[in-house]
């Protein structure tokens, strides 16, 4: 199985998500500039200040050639996760409902946060437990998560850890048909044992096997 | 042509920068001050400004979150 993570001018965590998703499968890095997904199986949008974040947070990436392809890619079936910027990207993109605000504290949050398995059916959860707790850094100024309708939501921050103000402590969320999903946390950030959790590597997990079953069908 | 985009929080959106300065006034000795929203102010010069409209659904603003309201032919004197 082969990971594409994106790297766009002001990504910053593409190679921790490489790093991450090397651990399950193989990875390589997809350039903004290309149209070529290399084959790859799925696609990791990272974190980062993509084009430097100017206009709004992920307003200018969607545009980026790879963008049209990784749209094409998920319109397709394929799996495609947003990590933070990546996820402020796909929603820009309309490759999941919702937008991401400002947090009310107007201040960059940087700390681990607990986080509940709301859906561990799903392509990108699959590896947890039902109602699971997962303990992953989050690092941003613009995570509030806001949508006018109803959502998938996959993840949400536990109890009194909702660092952003998002709606009903939403941290991620799938679009419908349960191939694109995007989270504010870093699971990527969370994959060795030195830097305190390991709970990240059950995103990687579960889309490993998500992608070894359909290879296998 | 020059025109002028403003850009807002749509009604109803948490605006934590309207929030801070509407309570930074009082400090100052201002009162009765409300109803403080902060946005965005985008001035540009276009050849057709009927593409205005979709500029705006596109990029200029998020629709989701963002008002926008255009107004064209800004005076002579406008900053380029």
């Amino acid at each position: 199985m082969k990971f594409g993570v994106v790297r766009f001018p002001g990504s910053c965590d593409e190679v921790d998500a490489l790093g991450a998703a090397q651990r399950v499968g193989d990875a390589v890095l997809l350039w903004h500039a290309d149209r070529d997904l290399q084959g790859v199986d799925a696609v990791i949008v990272p974190g980062g200040f993509s084009y430097g974040d100017y206009l709004r947070a992920g307003a200018i990436a969607r545009f980026a050639p790879v963008m049209e392809e990784v749209a094409e890619f998920a319109r397709e079936g394929g799996l495609v996760l947003g990590i933070c910027n990546g996820f402020q990207v796909l929603c820009e993109a309309g490759l999941l409902p919702g937008a991401l605000l400002p947090n009310p504290s107007l201040k960059f949050v940087f700390r681990q946060v607990g986080l509940e398995v709301v859906d561990s059916d799903t392509a990108f959860t699959r590896a947890a437990q039902p109602g699971q707790r997962l303990s992953i850094p989050v690092k941003h100024t613009t995570g509030r998560y806001f949508t006018p309708g109803p959502v998938h939501v996959v993840l949400r921050y536990a109890p009194g850890e909702n660092p952003n103000g998002s709606q009903d402590d939403i941290a991620g969320v799938c679009n419908e048909a349960g191939n694109v999903f995007g989270l504010m946390p870093h699971p990527e950030h969370a994959v060795d044992a030195l830097t305190g959790s390991t709970d990240g590597l059950r995103i990687f997990e579960s889309m490993r096997a998500s992608v070894d079953d359909r290879v296998a069908v | 042509m020059r025109a002028r985009v403003l850009v807002r929080p749509k009604e109803g959106i948490l605006d934590p920068q309207g929030q801070t300065v509407e309570r930074a006034l009082p400090a100052l000795g201002f009162t009765g001050v409300s109803g403080v929203h902060i946005g965005r102010l985008i001035e540009l010069d276009v050849e057709d400004a009927s593409q205005l409209p979709e500029m705006c659904e596109r990029l200029l603003a998020n629709p989701l979150i963002e008002d926008y309201e255009i107004i064209e032919d800004v005076a002579a004197g406008a900053p380029r």
